[in-house]
């Protein structure tokens, strides 16, 4: 069989399908939501969210028991919606409120997310290996209603990351100065939070909530060892989102490997190659003076002749 | 008379528990260029962020071109120059991006048409043309400095808030600031800024607030300096007692040949 046959093969299976074309949704609009995160000094906010998703993924389970449904875990990813949503704005508003118990915030969330996960499933009837495939993922499980659910989402976060950009940039850049404009800066902080949480719920299913903001924050490191702006930042992340998603899904294909594992240690081992060969890649400065238009208002003693005792400067080498 | 372009009255702001304004009376007319003196702590930058809603009053009323502080005030009309930018985050952005955001202002989220021209032209206006897609983390404090300027222009300000334009920056970047200003005086525009000492902008300021305290000490023509203090090499001494010598071992002195 040749490799083309390999790949049309690949191409037709449609569980394959559906979870390329998730992993190329997730692995675009988790960078996009990264860069604002890492801007705002907020890169392990994902983490956080990711583990106040598994309590809402656990009360989705308990509510959807008592309501008899078919599967139990038909609530699971409204419930993680739903969890992840209110444990971002909670996050903001202690942020808002003091910055230096910012991280305290996320500590207790990062430990009650996950005492609360585990406590639920087991009042629901469930053992912790249900919890086991939200923790790390199942790509492979991916379903057509789970399919439109992550698609409208991954529309949306990219709509207003996209849209908002420059908003969200000005509010994540200089706080201060966003409000001497007037702009709507809680909004907008709110606004960039729930977009988190809503990544993190449709990156659930991929790389599972423990990965998640791997996927959110790795691209972007490596996008900012080579972009200087950071719209560049930011479309350079999304790139490369996709293509260790779509690279992560097709190993696991041939190789009986957990994808969200693969994806985020294949984005990790991008990164290591990115930063050592940065300095490489990059053009080494240019021998002449750094700060051409400056004037030369310091008078260095090589410079000066004063033999026959008038200060008279010494022309510059270079002109 | 017209309406005045900031009128704060008995504005007061209390910050963790701690009074810093109390009852702020000020009403700056148009077109002119009011210094706010002060030493260290006596609530100048306060008293700005607090006029612009960057600091939340807890007391008296602000209104800015005759709006109360809020969505509704003419955002559009004003900029605001920070003493420095924020410290560097992880990504990158250009002096072009920073700009940019300063087009932004109350419920204008997203930049008009014609954005890029306008940021470009801002830059080029502060003699940074050609650094305007270099990483702005980059740049030295003093061009930082001129990006911040750019922000605030960008938009055509009727009234231009500047927070300690001179402290600590090059002589040429003073220059640009002193420059600016004195054009947008004399094409009619307000000016208010915080100034350590008058320095430079003498020659342009109509009037000046002293704080003392959280508290309006003086408010009137600008104070001249006097006798040896307005020389060029006067001793410049602090209303604070002098740090205490070190007491570690007998002292050292060292003199340098040239």
């Amino acid at each position: 069989m040749t490799a083309w046959d390999q790949v049309l093969e690949l191409l037709g299976s449609p569980l394959m399908q559906r979870a390329l074309l998730a992993a190329v949704l997730v692995g675009a609009a988790a960078p996009v939501v990264g860069t604002f995160l890492v801007q705002r000094r907020m890169a392990l906010l994902g983490d956080g969210i990711g583990h106040v998703a598994l309590t809402g993924v656990a009360l989705g389970w308990l509510v959807g028991s008592w309501a008899g449904l078919v599967p139990q875990d038909t609530l699971a990813l409204p419930g993680a919606v739903v969890a992840a949503v209110v444990g971002s704005i909670v996050i903001e508003l202690v942020r808002e409120r003091g910055r230096t118990s910012g991280d305290l915030a996320l500590a207790l969330m990062f430990y009650g997310g996950i005492a609360g996960g585990v406590l639920l499933i087991k009042l629901a009837g469930g053992t912790n290996a249900n919890l086991i495939s939200y923790l790390f993922g199942s790509i492979s499980t991916v379903s057509t209603a789970d399919l439109w659910w992550t698609a409208a989402l991954a529309v949306l976060v990219l709509g207003v990351g996209v849209g908002l950009r420059t908003a969200l940039f000005a509010v994540s850049h200089d706080e201060e100065f966003a409000r001497a404009s007037g702009l709507p800066v809680r909004l907008l902080s709110m606004l960039v939070a729930t977009i988190a949480a809503l990544t993190v719920t449709i990156a659930m299913r991929v790389v599972g909530l423990l990965l998640v903001s791997a996927l959110m924050i790795v691209p972007v490191a490596i996008a900012q060892l080579f972009a200087r702006s950071f719209n560049r930042t930011m479309t350079l992340a999304s790139v490369i989102g996709v293509v260790v998603s779509v690279a992560g899904l097709v190993l696991t294909y041939w190789q009986d490997i957990p994808p969200g594992a693969t994806i985020v240690v294949l984005a990790i081992g991008v990164y290591a190659v990115a930063a050592t060969l940065q300095p490489v890649l990059r053009r080494p400065p240019p021998p002449q003076d750094p700060h051409p238009d400056m004037v030369d208002d310091v008078l260095l003693v090589d410079d000066v002749d004063d033999a026959d005792g008038a200060t008279v400067r010494r022309p510059s080498p270079t002109t | 008379m017209s309406t005045p372009v900031i009128e704060a009255t008995g504005l007061g702001v209390t910050l963790g528990g701690q009074p810093i304004l109390d009852g702020i009376d000020l009403v700056v007319p148009a077109g002119e260029v009011l210094a706010l003196l002060g030493a260290n702590g006596s609530g100048k930058s306060t008293l700005v962020r607090s006029l612009l809603g960057v600091v939340t009053r807890t007391a008296g009323d602000v209104r800015l071109f005759g709006a109360p502080l809020g969505p509704s005030a003419p955002w559009d009309r004003i900029g605001y120059v920070p003493q420095r930018l924020p410290a560097a985050a992880g990504v990158p952005a250009t002096a072009y991006e920073v700009v940019t955001s300063g087009l932004l202002h109350g419920r204008t989220l997203r930049p008009h048409r014609g954005h890029k021209r306008r940021a470009l032209d801002a830059l080029a206006d502060v003699g940074l043309a050609d650094r305007a897609f270099h990483r702005v983390q980059e740049l030295s404090g003093g061009q930082q400095q001129r990006v911040l300027i750019a922000r605030a222009l960008v938009r055509d300000p009727d009234l231009l808030v500047l927070d300690e334009p001179t402290s600590g920056i090059d002589i040429p970047t003073q220059a640009t600031f002193v420059d600016t200003v004195s054009r947008l005086h004399d094409a009619g525009t307000t000016v208010v800024v915080i100034l350590h000492e008058l320095g430079p902008f003498s020659s342009l300021i109509d009037r000046a607030v002293v704080l003392r305290h959280g508290r309006v000490a003086h408010d009137g023509p600008p104070p001249r300096a006097r006798g040896e203090h307005a020389g060029e090499w006067h001793d410049h001494t602090h209303a604070h007692p002098d740090p205490e010598p070190p007491r570690t071992g007998p002292s050292l002195s060292v003199e340098v040949n040239p």
